[in-house]
This record gives structure tokens, sequence and C-alpha cells, in this order.
């Protein structure tokens, strides 16, 4: 299995982070000796064998739908790159 | 001042015979004189430390005190800690000050523990060698030009260099077991659900799990008593009976059937490495135990499935970082899309990009199936290996790592070497089981870390089986050379 240097940038697209051309070609790299070690897996025949997704067999638990967190917008906000009147402050989206 | 430890510590503070005020000065001032060298620590507080050890003073004077009362250990800086620096050794997260604290942080304060600070990791509990960490790399106190090993590496470190007697520590495919390796220490892995997760920012959920690393057996369930228990707060916590772990811990273990599996001795195993563990299995005959040849032979895989199922779940747990809510963003953006890219790009290290960007990739569409099924699909193979093994014995043994400690820069390159040191470490994760590493002996002059292996839920018996081996023993109240003052 090998990946190609456009891949690269689409899957740096698709988990929203920026790469140079050359940081693309060091990653090319690197991932596809990674990618090789994970062919590995399909030497094994794995027909009717169950997903396992979790260590132990245990369902979601639910809980009853009351509040148990007070309001602390201000403590919260405090650590925000940029806030204003109790907003997140991000680029504009909308024109 | 002598080399105690917790169980120490917590018999002299009873006896009044010392206070937490003198014994947390003490590490703090061994933190002042150590740590610029070695660098385990990311942050230090010693007015914050010094009030929780008065405080815990008083609630000694007024008998108040639980066992653990007074006795100051080290937090990993992948626990949320209310009003400190919580980094997870990124960049990211460099000027996070968590607003709430982890539970297994909180254990430690309701019961009157001093935090004595946090310590440095690989970014975020990724690596095996605290090289990736954005506060730079931890070195090992056996050798200063070799690496303490990782992800919890500034925890392994700070003990061994005696600037704390015990310190939590996250292991999501051997990153408690390999750097206490590394470090001649104990360490437990618990099972699975058995320690909250709870504000212990998550690398791959279906696989981390907080435990404690000490000096001794011992030592380590003492912090289980603290670390271990049910948390409505974590999804995945299992509400499992409160056990006390010193409880059965010396009880004799003749009749103990220990399994050795042969894959945990084959090629890539360095030959003083295994003779080490051979003659610690011989010790274990002494004591009574017999052995068992048993089989896990799907452990070679153990690798190529946690390197599709970590990332993943890394890839989707890690896009919480956009820059937004908390932690860094980058100075100059045009638009909201190169905010986020732009973020990311300069707040993650290079290991920790390239593990989002396999997790995306294996999750892209058209190779969910190859890739990410078929990995949970031989997850479920490598479980079932430990299922059958642990029909005919009590334990499995073998070696932590497959080697001593490497040299700094020795494997920073090149990942897929550096995933190999967690190749007898991984498929506990995947299984969920717990495993520990304790020190059993040393190639020149370098610990070397015996893996124990349990079954679910045998923490107690795992830990009564390590110390009645360090009763036998010495190897774990080795000091680095040099070090002890």
């Amino acid at each position: 299995m090998s990946i190609t240097h456009d891949e690269i940038k689409k899957i740096a697209h698709l988990a929203r982070i920026k790469i140079t051309e050359e940081e693309a070609d060091a990653t090319l790299k690197k991932l596809s000796g990674i990618l090789n070690l994970i062919e590995d897996m399909k030497k094994v025949d794995t027909t009717n064998i169950a997903p396992m997704s979790h260590a132990q067999a245990v369902t979601q638990r639910l809980r009853e739908d009351v509040v148990t967190e007070k309001n602390q917008r201000e403590k919260l906000q405090k650590i925000a790159p940029e806030v204003s009147k109790g907003l997140y402050i991000v680029p504009q989206v909308i024109e | 001042m002598e080399d105690w430890g917790i169980k120490e510590i917590s018999n002299l503070l009873r006896e009044n015979k010392i206070s937490s005020l003198e014994i947390t000065t003490h590490y703090l001032q061994q933190i002042k004189q150590k740590n610029p060298e070695i660098n385990a620590f990311i942050t230090v507080d010693e007015t914050r430390t010094l009030a929780q050890a008065k405080l815990a003073d008083e609630r000694i004077q007024k008998g108040e005190g639980d066992i653990f009362t007074g006795i100051p250990i080290a937090q990993t800086d992948i626990f949320c800690a209310e009003d400190w620096l919580t980094s997870c050794g990124s960049k990211m997260l460099h000027n996070f000050v968590a607003p709430y604290d982890a539970t297994v942080v909180k254990q430690f304060n309701d019961v009157g523990a001093v935090n004595l600070g946090k310590t440095n990791m690989d970014e975020f509990a990724m690596g095996s060698s605290n090289e990736t960490s954005y506060f730079g790399a931890v070195k090992n106190p056996w050798d200063l030009t070799r690496v303490p090993g990782g992800s919890s590496g500034g925890s392994a470190a700070a003990i061994a260099a005696r600037m704390c007697p015990g310190a939590t520590a996250t292991d999501t495919g051997g990153s408690i077991r390999q750097p206490a390796s590394l470090c001649g220490l104990t360490g437990l892995k618990p099972t699975y659900g058995l320690v909250s997760r709870y504000g212990m920012i998550a690398f791959a959920s279906s696989l981390d799990q907080a435990g404690p690393m000490a000096k001794s057996s011992e030592d380590c369930a003492m912090m289980m008593n603290v670390m271990a228990g049910y948390d409505v707060k974590d999804s995945t916590s299992i509400d499992h009976k409160k056990e006390d772990y010193t409880k059965n811990i010396d009880q004799p273990i003749d009749g103990l059937k220990i399994g050795l599996p042969k894959e945990f001795f084959a090629e890539g195993l360095d030959h003083n490495v295994a003779k080490v563990i051979e003659s610690a299995i011989d010790q274990y005959k002494k004591l009574g135990a017999t052995i068992v040849d048993v089989s896990l032979p799907n452990t070679n895989l153990s690798i190529p499935v946690y390197y599709v199922l970590a990332p993943a779940e890394a890839s989707s747990n890690l896009s919480r970082y956009d820059g937004v809510r908390f932690g860094y963003r980058t100075n100059q953006y045009d638009d909201l899309m190169d905010m986020y890219c732009k973020t990311r790009q300069e707040g993650f290290g290079d290991e920790v990009k390239r593990r989002i960007l396999i997790g995306t990739y294996v999750l892209s569409a058209g190779y969910y199936d190859a890739y990410y099924l078929k990995a949970q699909q031989i997850r479920h193979l490598i479980s079932e290996d430990f299922k059958k093994a642990f029909q005919v014995c009590d334990v499995i043994m073998g070696p932590t790592a497959p080697s001593t400690a490497f040299k700094a820069n020795e494997k920073i390159d090149d990942p897929v070497t550096m995933y190999l040191q967690d190749i007898f470490t991984i498929s506990t994760n995947l299984a969920g089981l717990p495993g520990m590493s304790i020190p059993a002996g040393s190639v020149n002059e370098l610990p070397v870390g015996l893996q124990i292996i349990g079954n679910y839920f045998s923490e107690g018996l795992m830990l009564n089986v390590a110390h009645q081996f360090q009763k036998m023993t010495d190897w774990h109240k080795a000091v680095p050379q040099g070090l002890l003052s």
C-alpha cells in the first residue's frame, strides 16, 4: 500500500493541519513506513470475527436528565484566546 | 534524608517523627537541585505545594488524617489540576490553566496528599522516549545521555532521581511500564476502567488508563487505594467493588502458576535482557511458583493493530484543539479555515501530527473496512489469546521492553523502530488487561523491568506477586549513581 504526495495533502486538509510541500514530502516517507507496518494485518483471516471496540462488555449508561454543572462561563472563558461579551470570537464566517 | 518510600513516609507522618512540611520541603529542594539537568517537571509551584503540606500537617494533628495525608507525590501533566498549567507536553496547551480537577487529582487532594508539581511527558502521551515534549526531552537519571522511556518519562525520571517518592502516570500502549522498566521503578497499568479518565487528557480513549508509579509494589498498592474507583463522570468507568490493594500483599505465592509466552522471548529481545528475565523467573520458582508454557500467537500483530486504532481515536480526540475555546491560537490568519489549519500546524509537534494524519487516513472514505474494522477484529483475536492463556496460569510474565534505555536521538527519526519499543506492552492495552513492570536486574548498570500481566481486576494478586519478589531482591532499591544526597 503506498500513499501519494497528493493524498498526504488531502488528509492533512481533512485533519485541518496546514502542510507545506516540504513537510508533505517528509511526512510521505514516514507515513509510508508506518503504513507498511500496518499492512501486516492483511495476512490474517478475520472472516466472521466480531470487531472489538471496548475492553469490557459494557453498555452505555444513562442518567436522569438533570442539571449537574453550574454556570461557570466567566471562569471557562478566561482561558479562551479571544472572547467578547461572553462570546467566543472567531473570524467572520457569514457575510 | 533517607531514601524513603511512600509507606515509610506514611508511617513517620503518623508517628509524628516527621512533618509533611519537612518532607515536602526536602523534595522541593531535590527538584530545585536536580530538575534543571533531568527536566522531569514542567511546572513546580512551591507556594501552593507548601500550603498543601501545612494543611496536611494540621489535618494530621487534629487526628483527621488518612493514611495518605501529607505524602508528597507528583502528577503527570496529562491530568487537569485546577489553576495549574496543564500542558500535556504540547505547545497547543502551553497556556492552558485547567479550570477543574481530574478525578485522580481530586482523589489525591481529598485524602490530603501534597502535589509536588506536574511532570513532563511525550506530547499528548505519544512517544516511547519522552523526546516529543514541547518542554524539552527528559533525561534518564541512570545515564543522562539516554532516554527515560515514555510517554510518562517525566514521572519515571522524577522518582528515579529521588525528586518524589511516587507519581501518577498513564499508559495507552506501555507508557507506565516501559519508563518504569527503563528507570528501575515499579509501575502498574490497571484494568481498563478501574481508574477514572475524567480530566485526563484523551489520546486513545479505548486504551488510555492511569496508574501509579513508585519505587516498590507496596507503594503502588497504597496509591491504587487512592486512585481506583468508580466514577460517574467517566462513561467507561467500571463499577468494581472497592478493594484494599495492600491487604493480601504479604501472602505467600507458592503454587502460583506463571505463564511464559514464547512470543515474548523471540527475536528483537536483547539477549542480556532475556537473561535477567530468566533469572527473575528462577527467583519465582524459589518462591514456590510453577512455570507453564503459554502462547500469545498474535503478539506481533499488536503493533499494527495499535497503530491503526490509537491514531484513529487520537485523530478524533485531538480535533477539539481548534484555537477557539482554549489553548494555542496562531497569530496571523485570513479566515476561519486558515485559523484552524495554522493553529494545528503550529500547535502540534511532528509525532502528534503524524498520528493525526494516520488516524485520518485509516478512517477516511474507502479505507475504514481495510484498516479500522480489520484492526478491531484482530484486537478481538489478541484478547482471545489472553483468555486462553489465563485458563492455565494465574499471571503471565516476560520482559517489559526489548532493551534497556537507549540513547537520546537514537530512534526519534525512525517512528517504526520507536514503535517496536512497545511490542510486549501494547497487547495488554488492546485486551484491557492490567500490566505491571518491576525492577528485576540490570545490564551494564541500566535497569531491566520484568513485566507481570494479570487477568482482569487481579491487581491485588499482581501487587502481591511483585511484593514477594521485592522482599527477596534489592533491585527496586537501587539508586542511580551520584543522585542520592
